[in-house]
């Protein structure tokens, strides 16, 4: 049995390497405002974190991340560059399966430098996997910039773009929408009706969207049904992105041919291969590292580039030991104008003991 | 010790509900005065009846205090996560339909998906600086369902009665409610989403997978649901 005491002693251990990798410990408060969490995430998060509230401060959520947190410290206030590390609790609802936590404890190492980013990269992946080497579990990594450049890529509308962007986590929305604009998709009697401009309606507006907004909406509809429909090619090339799953050597070399077609992801897949080699400097196995394209895609919301998790091939019903990313774009939404990039992870030392008991 | 059936105590549901076990050869009666929530059962020997809420019957069902219970399908999944580990559906009983729908005001000719409805609440939370409210009562089960779906710029506002009419009032922009025919959708000047239902809903006999059960109990409600014809 594995105790609390226990646990938060493997977390002080590995916060202690942390620090003396160059980081500076910090706290943040259990009670989060639950507008900014719910601002980023959007309902969804009601789903996953615990709400609480009072007459003054209004709605609170206990702390469901740590990085929001303390990106948002850094940002108020943070000289750079900077490194931070983290131990404490925290909540996640859950309401599915009962033997996941609800409530853990999370150790992290965050990093805001702007002199390189590879560099940056490769040393957080390496001191998570340094920290989990003896569990011998398995890394999965990805990059979501390389499917946020194919995407902008695309020779279509910013409008068309943006929606996709938008969608780059919801891989179901993100396929229909991509079905649709690729001209797939059967357009609907009402929908052609209104497009034709031959749907009148005579209901009475009621609520808050104005005439104004729904006029608008419908311009943008049939200036999007004028448009030519996705190149079926490039379609394609985004498939064939999306199933990319090899080791870097071979995914590197896949990407480039794809590159040669879609000559917008050249930029991030030269910057998959700049990370590739500061991770060979640093000594990872980089022949033997896995790549998967579509990898952080389901539930790391925030991360816009490197991503990656360490699993128990074992025990395949627990989460991921460890997870973390690069995250520029939560830095700018946080900063007020401000940004910086940013990469880092979290680990749980709570399933780290439960494999070495179970070794 | 007896087994115990809850049943809605009241209106419709009660009445259908007592239709369907009378034609099965149970027959259930209130008691007493017409404001007493007691009832009695002929029929088969040792089930009590007790009278209370549709709205409770999940709640009690998952707390083993009662053994049977009809209710619907919507407030039981609504309630309960998991739900499928604390109750058994027995049988549909063939009235109470309702769908679990949402609906958005009628005079929104640009939205008749959940596709649309997505493009709308990024455009609603870029234009009002606030997201899209849907008034509702069910909470988990429309947040589950706008997820699976890719929704994500929404929040929800309970609504625990009159919903349909929040939009009108600015309290909502949209509804996600239970609605058997449509009218008062239709009354209020809103429309149903072209995609499939939330939940599609009807009276169900259900039978606690953890209330304790003596060994007469056992026998009991082995009777009972032979008499209903769902051993």
């Amino acid at each position: 049995m594995i105790t609390r005491a226990d646990t938060l002693a493997r977390a002080a251990t590995l916060r202690a390497t942390f620090e003396a990798a160059g980081a500076v410990p910090v706290e943040t408060p259990i009670l989060q405002p639950a507008d900014t969490l719910l601002d980023l995430y959007g309902e969804d998060i009601r789903a996953r974190a615990y709400i609480t509230s009072d007459a003054l401060r209004g709605e609170q959520m206990l702390r469901p991340d740590f990085t929001v947190p303390v990106v948002e410290m850094h940002m108020s206030h943070g000289a750079e560059p900077a490194r931070y590390t983290y131990s404490g609790e925290v909540f996640r609802r859950q309401e599915h399966d009962p033997d996941r936590a609800n409530e853990y404890i999370q150790v992290g190492y965050e990093v805001f430098d702007r002199a390189n980013p590879a560099a940056a990269d490769a040393e957080v992946f390496t001191l998570f996997a340094q920290a989990v080497a003896p569990l011998n579990l398995r890394a999965a990594t990805g990059d979501i910039g390389v499917l946020m450049a194919a995407v902008r890529g695309l020779r279509t509308t910013d409008a068309r773009k943006a929606a996709l962007l938008r969608h780059i986590w919801r891989p179901r929305r993100f396929r229909a929408l991509l079905e649709r604009y690729a001209g797939r998709l059967p357009v609907a009697a009402q929908r052609a009706r209104l497009l034709e401009g031959a749907l009148s309606d005579d209901a009475p507006l009621i609520g808050k969207r104005s005439q104004a907004e729904i006029d608008a909406r419908v311009a943008l509809l049939r200036a999007d049904a004028a448009e030519p429909p996705l190149n079926g090619a490039e379609v394609d090339l985004l498939d064939a992105l999306l199933n990319v799953r090899e080791t870097m050597p071979y995914a590197l070399a896949q990407l480039r041919d794809i590159a040669v077609d879609l000559p917008s992801i050249a930029a991030a897949v030269d910057g998959l291969a700049a990370r590739a080699e500061a991770l060979a400097a640093s000594d990872v196995d980089v022949d033997g590292l896995p790549f998967e394209a579509s990898f952080g895609r389901t539930s790391m919301e925030y991360y816009d580039g490197f991503v990656f998790g360490f699993f128990s091939a074992q025990r395949a019903d627990l989460p991921a030991i460890a997870t973390g990313g690069r995250y520029d774009a939560l830095t700018r939404r946080l900063g007020n104008g401000a940004e910086i990039p940013a990469v880092g992870g979290v680990l749980r030392p709570g399933l780290m003991l439960e494999l070495e008991a179970q070794a | 010790m007896s087994v115990k059936l809850g049943v809605p105590s009241k209106g419709r549901l009660m009445e259908k509900t007592f239709d369907w076990f009378r034609a099965r050869g149970v027959t259930l009666t209130r008691t007493g005065a017409d404001r007493e929530y007691a009832g009695a059962v002929e029929g088969v020997t040792g089930v009590s009846l007790v009278l209370l809420s549709a709205a409770e019957v999940p709640r009690e069902l998952a707390a083993g205090r009662l053994h049977f219970g009809v209710t619907g399908a919507d407030l039981v999944q609504e309630k309960l996560p998991l739900w499928e580990q604390q109750l058994e559906p027995l049988a549909e009983l063939g009235f109470g339909h309702a769908d679990l729908v949402l609906a958005v005001p009628k005079a929104w000719v640009d939205v008749d998906t959940l596709d649309d409805l997505d493009a709308v609440a990024t455009a609603f939370r870029a234009a009002h600086g606030m997201r899209l409210r849907i008034a509702t009562k069910y909470h988990r089960l429309v947040r589950e369902h706008l997820r699976h779906a890719g929704v994500a710029d929404y929040a929800l506002v309970d609504s625990q009665g009159a919903t349909e009419g929040t939009v009108a009032n600015e309290t909502a922009e949209m509804i996600a409610d239970i609605t058997s025919s449509g009218e008062t959708l239709r009354a209020n000047h809103l429309k149903v989403l072209d995609d499939a239902p939330i939940l599609r809903s009807q009276a169900t006999l259900w039978r606690s997978r953890v209330a304790d059960l003596s060994d007469e109990e056992r026998g009991i409600a082995a009777a009972l649901m032979s008499h209903l014809g769902s051993e």
